[in-house]
């Protein structure tokens, strides 16, 4: 269908197939030697996506094998990415229509696909069909080795002996450098220019599209359905159709040997989406789940604080101007305003809320915990009155147990899966060898581990703890009462705590440092600490990242106060 | 920016390497068997750089494991150390021994015997000459099997014997695990190190057959060469040797001097002590005295009568000969300030005469002359 050439002998263009697969001329019957490409689409199933047409191509390595291109590979990795998320409850429009236009989109702007010439196609890749001569003697080709040093190293794959000592036989064995086309190449490609693709940028992809919907998923929440198995990641490529061979240097771009870090996917976001020349996100307003409202009502529940916190939030975020549409709302490429990690943001708002509150000084807060346990032991009416040292106690159990079976999960975590990798076919066997020995040993001792078996990957759910309010032990504080801390002034209800003390007074240059401040933990209040630590739990990433974020909510909370001081600071010095 | 914190493969192997240990001090083996389980996987990556590398961990790890696990077998314990041999051709043969002790500890004798033999005719290029020592072990052990059945023919033909029967068989037998004994356990000992077990069993041999000199070279070695680590036994071997041989006070005292000196409080020094102190040379018995009264140094001879009773007669000795005072004054000296109270307590003077009246006594001979006048011993 698509061969349009006039017929070589009567310049007709009326083509139709014969059974052996050839075009003949249906005007004078000349059969012409071209076949009919056939045009595979087991790899794109989304029909509206075209092959990268690179003319005719070989179906058929000699191990059954064809020849396939990183950039399908990554396809494949978000294709089963967004089912996963669909199985979760986001809506398709992410698979169907946002995530495959980033993607197209993004093969366009790399020049991978969708252009003129794609970078490929000029550039022979190191394949079994070149002469040992050949890469010898190129001096402007790099070589192997300084492919395999290219730092942007997803673990030890680097150190691999078995690989090392395959490259030194490159010259003499015809072994194939990777199983794709272009997995050298695409290694070499310069990272700044064309923002290469790797495995945490497939899930930048996914975030970018959940956030251009404001679907109700958290990145957090979504690197924590990552890491339980939600979504695939480790060991993606297992899906690949048996065609698409992976070895060589196809390893060190799908295989991964560690889970993404919060900050890693989230910038890499925001790159992409500069890069894409994306528009102004859809707005983020205060009925969207990721407004700071809403995502401060989810998280105050989690954490088991009384809901009337939530009043204090809300004030908070109003004041220093974080629930303004155009502050929530990511306009790619713009420099000058902050990039809003939602999720951390509004951990940090609750984090102030507390300190304005309760002030975390590991006295004040006991202090009022104690006068609010002698009200409630005396007088049972009208509900009870928040108690700090109770909430800290029953919060503290579960966060202790929870933290246990976390750490032991992580200690627990299998990186291997069934599909052989290999470098080369030579290490091929060996590596076969040892799959079967670990499969032999798992069995043995998995038998003796007694009745303990791998638990089923626990349903994914958005809330990690609970506290039922049905539970009479009183451990739910939801409904707790902050009459306890509140104070009636002019009509209004203000802290009884007349003090706050800032995380620091001077923020670091985040451009220079990356961080607006340095959390230690000795140098700050255990009851602090013990917030952060609940956070960086129940958003599963470091304390000091939120407390940067603290930092940031304070100073801007504090502005005036803190303009007034260092201008009187200035003028002392002068 | 550093991700330090971040989880990647080698830092979630550590972790469960230390939920391992945790839970092989604690004696949980189920536990630690769930998190090998997820450990194995580490052979599938190399480490060629670290100094213990996954394959030796899994090895001990699991040894330890089946071994003490309620629901594992012998048969399962082989299996795995099976797999373990082909794991690293470096430990090839540390492997090996470590599979055979285990079966030695389960009483299979035999399965143990083939496999050393198999061991030894283990060839693998240059790392035979690497695993040399290694090796050495290895037909050292299986000699001493040898031993071991050679052992068990004598006893039959000796209980033949009685009866006026002479298996020639056996015999033959005997002589020839003799023989293939006999020139294992002795490669080994050339080699310095501790081989008490090897030494005695050549011993042994080499008495039964009569070549008793070399015998006492193989002891005199073992004990005296300065390449050897020191070893109290080899001493005692020795001494042993010697007694049977009917050898000199004198060469049998001057066996026991280094013993005294290695381990003072030996269960040979009350011999010792009864040899030197019928010596007719005043040193022997000045070192007599010396020798007894470093055994009551410890507290594993405080409640032993005949050690009492060796010291007993040779301070009264020297009191009625009125000659030599001085030297139970030179004894007593670093020792008056610490032996009442260790020796002749109030309490421990009514415990000895209520349990063991012998003792009590000769207690109190030595108490009545070194603590002169005005003491309370009973």
């Amino acid at each position: 269908r698509d061969f349009n050439e006039r017929c070589a002998q009567c310049s007709e263009v009326n083509w139709g197939l014969t059974d052996g697969g050839r075009f003949y001329c249906r005007s004078c019957h000349n059969v012409t030697e071209r076949t009919r490409e056939v045009v595979n689409t087991d790899f794109i199933t989304n029909s509206r996506v075209q092959t990268i047409s690179k003319g005719l191509r070989k179906q058929e390595n000699n191990d059954g094998g064809c020849e396939w291109y990183i950039c399908e590979g990554f396809q494949l990795v978000l294709k089963k990415q967004a089912e996963a998320l669909e199985a979760l409850g986001v809506c398709p429009q992410m698979k169907d229509e946002i995530l495959c236009n980033f993607w197209r989109c993004y093969l366009q702007k790399s020049k991978q696909a969708y252009c003129k010439r794609p970078a490929g196609e000029t550039v022979k890749a190191l394949s079994a069909c070149e002469s040992s001569t050949d890469v010898d003697s190129d001096p402007e080709r790099p070589s192997l080795l300084h492919l395999l040093s290219l730092s942007e190293s997803e673990g030890d794959l680097q150190t691999d002996c078995s690989f090392a000592s395959s490259v030194s036989k490159v010259s003499e064995s015809t072994s194939v450098y990777s199983g794709s086309v272009d997995g050298s190449l695409y290694l070499m490609k310069n990272q700044k220019e064309q923002l290469r693709m790797t495995m945490p940028m497939t899930l930048s992809f996914c975030y970018m599209a959940l956030l251009w919907l404001r679907e109700p998923i958290t990145l957090s929440e979504l690197l924590r359905f990552v890491v339980e198995g939600h979504i695939p990641y480790l060991n993606v490529f297992q899906h690949f159709p048996e065609k698409m061979k992976l070895c060589g240097l196809d390893l060190r771009i799908f295989c991964v040997e560690s889970w993404p870090v919060y900050e890693e996917v989230f910038n890499k976001m925001h790159e992409l989406a500069a890069f894409l020349d994306l528009p102004r996100f859809p707005d983020i307003t205060d009925s969207c789940f990721l407004h700071p409202d809403m995502l401060c009502m989810k998280y105050l529940m989690e954490a088991n604080l009384p809901d009337e916190l939530h009043n204090w939030t809300c004030r908070v975020v109003k004041k220093i101007g974080i629930g303004e549409v155009d502050f929530l709302t990511l306009m790619p490429g713009n420099k000058s305003t902050r990039k809003v990690k939602y999720d951390v943001l509004a951990a940090a708002v609750i984090v102030v809320v507390l300190k304005l509150l309760f002030l975390l000084d590991d006295r004040y807060e006991w202090l009022l915990s104690e006068f609010a346990e002698e009200r409630n032991k005396n007088n049972t009416e009208g509900g009870p009155y928040f108690e700090f040292k109770k909430w800290y106690e029953v919060v503290k159990q579960s966060l202790d147990v929870e933290q246990k079976k976390l750490d032991e999960e992580r200690a627990k975590c299998l990186w291997r899966c069934e599909k052989p990798l290999f470098y080369s076919v030579k290490n091929k066997s060996k590596v076969l060898k040892r799959r079967q020995m670990v499969v032999n040993l798992q069995n043995q001792f998995g038998k003796l581990s007694g009745s303990v078996q791998r638990a089923e990957k626990p349903n994914p759910s958005s809330f990690q703890l609970s506290w039922s309010e049905e539970n009479t032990d009183g451990s739910c504080f939801h409904g707790h009462s902050l009459k306890g801390v509140l104070q009636e002034k002019c009509g209004l209800l203000t802290a009884m705590n007349p003090d706050y003390w800032l995380c620091t007074v001077k923020l670091c240059n985040e451009k220079l440092c990356g961080h607006l401040a340095h959390y230690r933990e000795v140098e700050f209040p255990q009851s602090y600490h013990f917030v952060l630590g609940l956070f960086s739990f129940l958003l599963r990433i470091q304390p000091s990242y939120i407390h940067d974020e603290v930092c940031m909510v304070e100073h801007k909370l504090f502005n005036k106060k803190l303009y007034k001081k260092l201008k009187y600071n200035t003028v002392l010095r002068k | 920016s550093s991700h330090e914190h971040k989880l990647n493969f080698r830092k979630s192997k550590e972790a469960c390497l230390s939920y391992i240990q945790d839970a092989l001090l604690q004696k949980q083996w189920k536990r630690a068997a769930e998190f090998l389980t997820c450990y194995v996987e580490s052979l599938e990556k190399d480490y060629s750089r670290e100094h213990v590398g996954p394959s030796e961990m899994i090895w001990r790890i699991g040894t330890e494991i089946l071994w003490h696990h309620s629901q594992s077998s012998m048969k399962e314990f082989s299996c795995f150390m099976e797999q373990m041999k082909t794991l690293g051709v470096k430990r090839y043969l540390k492997v090996c021994l470590e599979h055979v002790f285990h079966l030695l500890c389960n009483g299979q004798i035999d399965e143990a015997y083939q496999n050393l033999s198999l061991a030894e005719s283990w060839r693998f290029g240059e790392q035979t000459a690497i695993q040399d020592k290694e090796m050495k072990l290895v037909e050292a052990y299986r000699g001493l099997l040898d031993y071991y059945s050679w052992s068990k023919q004598k006893n039959i033909l000796l209980e033949n014997g009685e009866d006026g029967f002479s298996d020639l068989a056996i015999e033959q037998e005997m002589h020839g695990y003799f023989r293939k004994a006999a020139v294992s356990l002795k490669e080994i000992i050339k080699i310095p190190g501790v081989w008490d077990v090897f030494v005695k069993c050549y011993v042994d041999l080499l008495e039964f057959y009569g070549d008793h000199n070399e015998a006492r070279q193989v002891l005199n070695e073992y004990a005296y060469n300065s390449k050897f680590p020191a070893n109290p036994n080899a001493h005692v071997y020795l001494y042993q040797f010697l007694k049977r041989q009917g050898e000199s006070k004198k060469s049998l005292i001057s066996a026991l001097k280094i013993l005294h000196d290695i381990v003072p409080s030996h269960e040979l020094m009350i011999d010792f002590n009864t040899m030197l102190q019928k010596s007719k040379k005043r040193k022997k018995r000045r070192l007599g005295l010396e020798v007894i009264f470093a055994v009551l140094d410890y507290a594993g001879w405080k409640e032993n009568a005949k050690a009492w009773s060796c010291l007993a007669r040779q301070v009264k000795k020297i009191v009625i000969s009125e000659k030599c005072l001085d030297w139970i004054k030179q004894e007593w000296n670093s020792r008056k300030d610490w032996w009442p109270a260790f020796h002749f307590s109030r309490y421990l003077a009514k415990r000895n005469w209520q349990e063991n009246k012998s003792l009590s006594y000769e207690k109190a001979l030595v108490a009545g002359i070194l603590l002169g006048k005005g003491i309370h011993v009973f």
